[in-house]
């Protein structure tokens, strides 16, 4: 991507965003796209530490988790204000991410993929049993809707809007990280950690620092989510919900924003569509997994623009 | 003292169960330095299988037993066949998509064989359960318990002993120089997948008569007996063993005296506290990849 | 952090090692080294394969604990400083194996390179204040600087898994050089290097040297070491069994013992 264009292209994607907002009225559609918003953060949250710091997380759902019933619980047990209950489900997924990422991220490989795993179902398990609190298996009802001062975002419409001008943000700033001394540090670490310590990176604090930032981001999408659909229930933050944010970053591409955004859209369709294929969906979705990991282990945007390069070359010589 | 019996009873059956998965994952990790998060499927399969063998199609024990292993055991070699072989860079992540790919689509085709519906078979030997001071040990766990033993006791002789086992080990521990003096790498892991999914299907078989089989009871089976391997030290065949049985027994444990909603979690806080204090496991030597 | 070495007077050694030992399972693979660096000087570390050069690199630059002995940088014990802290204090490394940042650019290795002599943190890069972007402008300029004393300014913006090996080398040092180093360690710099390459490679080095830098320079091209060295250490299975001026190393039976050379002059491999 050339970087004199980026200016050009985010401002064109926003209009075109603000555009889809005003233009469609479908509740539907509508849902829809907002479903692909919070995924693209769910996404953008697990790319920064997966596809630029190389840290493999099999667990990011339960950031999400955390982030939705800290919401649901200040905000309807307590009577918290939504917006004073959001500073607490970020922060509280962020300190949870900052304790157990520091014996974690000590591992590598299969090992912190395993211990990522871990945690993630231990959350959901939490989630699950602690029911006075959480309202156990069955979910946590009445999650009041979001206002901000004297705006409700209660309808779709300005659900959407909101939803995508987070997104905008998180992709701002994201983008910043990655083109600054701390996003270069990040793919350092990710090329090879080894050298990246001997250059004098301090690769364990920056790897929590990232898996911190990256939970938070997680939490701020679960906190949109638990305003969405006013019922929340632990089921959404398991083992498959964590994969699936996996395969979102995997298959969109890794390092790489706009494969985060692809990636959470075919993620959030791919099921919708899958839906005329009813009981032939998982088979499928496990199908699609391993043709595209097999083929494109970078991703489908890095495979298709493979392909793309490579067909260029063929025909540049003749 | 007869509560903990009983606790210590079932949780030997489930134990032997994990312990059984926990060889699948150990051994192919030996073998191949793969982790099959797909694992527990070929466990489903095997259950499935066998009720379907026995009640479905009317055969006799030993011999639906032994056509469920061949069967799960092909599908396995088919599955790193087609899946794994392929990958041409296999770094961890790929891996576990790919793996994590085919646990879906496997558990989708399960669905689409046997449908939602849970399955049971009857036990082995219809003999009453067992009584011993006050605890009952059921017939079918004690069969549990004589398959797992026979399994370690096969594997053993068979990694020391043959030439085949050696092969495999050499494999995994050097692919190069085991390339070079000859041994056929690719066979080598053909065999070690077909091996593990074998044992998954054991795994399988053995417990269809006691829980109700379906097409989804195979991911947390999976994690729990990864986490009995790693409990034991991943690679180490004796200690899956020793990692599933004190799995099985501390969850038991755990049940009885905290309480059950919890049981799931023993197997995660285990697998955490061995990573993060002594990640190769009780009997492991492994080098563990920590920086 | 972000700090800067003590200042040194002109007669400490920069680097001062005593007794160091340590041993991977059975091996011995460093048996009581001992010896010290001039400031500014350019020591050659050299001896057969497996005698334990990489090893104390890794030691010195914190990759392995020793087992015993002490390691003095500019008069303060190191022991219990980190990779990353070390490098904050004034040593910096190159791999035997180039270890670049393949997916990053020739620039983007050394503004990595800068790290250390650079302090914006996350959230000051997510607001990129003045300073911030002031800071950032700098390092470009400094890393341009630094591309160009190893000739590969040309090449700032092409990916460094791209470039030809010898290149590779050179960005590498580059890299190193970027931390501001009192004590720079080389570790077979010269290994896949043609002859002007090397030749090239010597040039810059006593260029370094000028800028009061030392040098540790672990080398199998013998008459590169011997030509540029100041002194010269030699290993074997782990001890030290020679050192002094090339001349005096050259001529050294038990040198030539170690290296199984009935020669009189060691050659390049």
């Amino acid at each position: 991507m050339d970087d004199k264009y980026l200016p050009a292209i985010y401002t064109g994607f926003a209009l075109g965003i603000a555009f889809l907002g005003w233009r469609i009225d479908n509740a539907y559609y509508l849902q829809l796209l907002i479903f692909i918003g919070l995924n693209t953060l769910l996404a953008l949250s697990l790319n920064m530490l997966m596809g630029y710091a190389g840290q493999i997380s099999l667990g990011h759902a339960a950031f999400y988790g955390i982030g939705a019933y800290v919401t649901a619980i200040l905000s309807t047990t307590y009577q918290v204000p939504p917006l004073l209950a959001l500073p607490a489900a970020v922060g509280a997924a962020m300190l949870i991410a900052w304790i157990v990422g520091m014996p974690t991220l000590r591992l590598s490989g299969y090992y912190l993929g395993m211990g990522t795993l871990g945690f993630g179902m231990i959350v959901h398990i939490v989630l699950r049993e602690w029911s006075s609190v959480t309202g156990g298996a069955s979910g946590f009802v009445g999650i009041p809707p979001l206002t901000v001062g004297p705006v409700e975002f209660a309808s779709n419409k300005s659900y959407f809007f909101l939803v995508w001008a987070v997104v905008l943000a998180v992709i701002f700033l994201c983008r910043r990280i990655i083109d600054s001394r701390v996003g270069r540090a990040l793919c350092a670490i990710h090329d090879g950690e080894k050298a990246a310590a001997a250059v004098g990176v301090n690769t364990r604090r920056l790897k929590l620092q990232v898996f911190v930032l990256s939970a938070g981001i997680a939490a701020l999408a679960g906190f949109l989510y638990a305003h969405l659909v006013f019922f929340i229930s632990p089921g959404s933050f398991g083992f498959m919900a964590s994969i699936k944010i996996v395969t979102m970053v995997v298959i969109g591409g890794m390092a790489s924003i706009w494969g985060a955004l692809f990636g959470a859209s075919l993620l959030t369709l791919l099921p919708e569509w899958l839906h005329a294929f009813s009981e032939f969906e998982m088979v499928v979705y496990g199908l699609i997994l391993m043709v595209v990991m097999i083929f494109m282990p970078r991703g489908l945007t890095r495979g298709l623009m493979d392909i793309y390069e490579r067909y260029r070359k063929t025909h540049d010589r003749q | 003292m007869q509560e903990l019996l009983q606790y210590l009873f079932s949780g030997m059956t489930n134990g032997a169960v994990y312990a059984v998965i926990a060889l699948g994952f150990s051994m192919l990790y030996s073998s191949t330095d793969l982790i099959n998060f797909a694992h527990g499927e070929f466990v489903m399969l095997g259950a499935l299988c066998m009720v379907s063998l026995t009640a479905g199609a009317g055969l006799a024990l030993v011999p639906a037993f032994f056509v469920t292993v061949a069967a799960v055991a092909a599908a396995g070699m088919l599955f790193e066949r087609l899946a794994i072989r392929p990958v041409r860079h296999p770094q961890p992540i790929v891996l576990i998509i790919i793996t994590v790919g085919a646990s879906i689509f496997l558990r989708g085709t399960g669905m689409l064989i046997w449908g939602k519906d849970a399955h049971s078979m009857p036990p082995f030997l219809d003999i009453a359960p067992i009584d011993i001071a006050g605890a009952r040990l059921l017939a079918q766990s004690v069969w549990i318990l004589v398959i797992v033993t026979a399994l370690a006791a096969g594997l053993h002789l068979f990694y020391k002993k043959t030439l085949t086992g050696k092969a495999m080990t050499a494999c995994a521990v050097n692919k190069k120089g085991a390339w070079i003096v000859g041994i056929p790498f690719k066979w080598m892991v053909l065999l070690a997948f077909g091996m593990s999914t074998g044992l998954g299907a054991v795994a399988g078989a053995s417990i269809a008569p006691i829980t109700m089989s379906s097409y989804d009871m195979g991911t947390i089976l999976g994690l729990k007996g990864f986490c009995g391997a790693m409990l034991g030290g991943l690679g180490s065949l004796w200690g899956a063993i020793l990692g599933g049985f004190l799995l099985g027994i501390l969850e038991a444990m755990g049940v009885g005296f905290v309480s059950s909603g919890f049981k799931d979690a023993t197997a995660f806080l285990l697998l955490l506290l061995v990573l993060y204090v002594r990640p190769q496991g009780i009997l492991g030597t492994a080098e563990v990849k920590r920086f | 952090m972000n700090g800067t070495a003590k200042p040194m007077t002109g007669s400490d050694p920069i680097l001062e090692i005593r007794d160091v030992d340590k041993a991977f399972g059975g091996v011995q693979a460093l048996d009581r080294i001992g010896f010290a660096l001039e400031k500014a000087s350019i020591t050659g570390l050299i001896g057969p394969n497996g005698a334990g050069k990489t090893t104390l690199f890794n030691v010195i630059t914190g990759i392995f604990a020793p087992d015993a002995g002490d390691i003095r940088f500019a008069g303060q014990s190191i022991e219990n400083l980190e990779v990353h802290q070390r490098v904050s204090l004034g040593i910096a490394r190159t791999f035997q194996n180039v270890e670049l940042f393949e997916s990053m650019t020739a620039m983007e290795n050394i503004l990595v390179g800068l790290y250390t002599r650079t302090r914006a943190g996350m959230i000051q890069s997510m607001l990129r204040l003045p300073r911030t972007r002031q800071e950032e402008a700098r390092a470009r300029d400094q890393a341009m600087e630094l591309l160009k004393f190893v000739g590969l300014q040309d090449y700032a913006s092409r990916k460094s898994g791209d470039l030809p090996f010898g290149w590779q080398r050179m960005l590498e040092v580059a890299r190193a050089m970027a931390a501001q180093p009192h004590l720079l360690l080389l570790d077979e710099p010269a290994a896949g290097l043609n002859m002007s390459e090397t030749g090239h490679l010597g040039e810059l080095i006593k260029e370094i040297r000028k800028q009061g830098i030392t040098i540790l320079l672990v080398e199998h091209d013998m008459s590169l070491t011997m030509s540029i060295s100041d002194q010269i250490v030699v290993l074997d299975q782990g001890r030290k069994i020679a050192e002094g001026t090339p001349r005096a190393v050259q001529e050294d039976e038990a040198v030539m013992a170690a290296y199984l050379g009935k020669k009189a002059n060691p050659t390049n491999d």
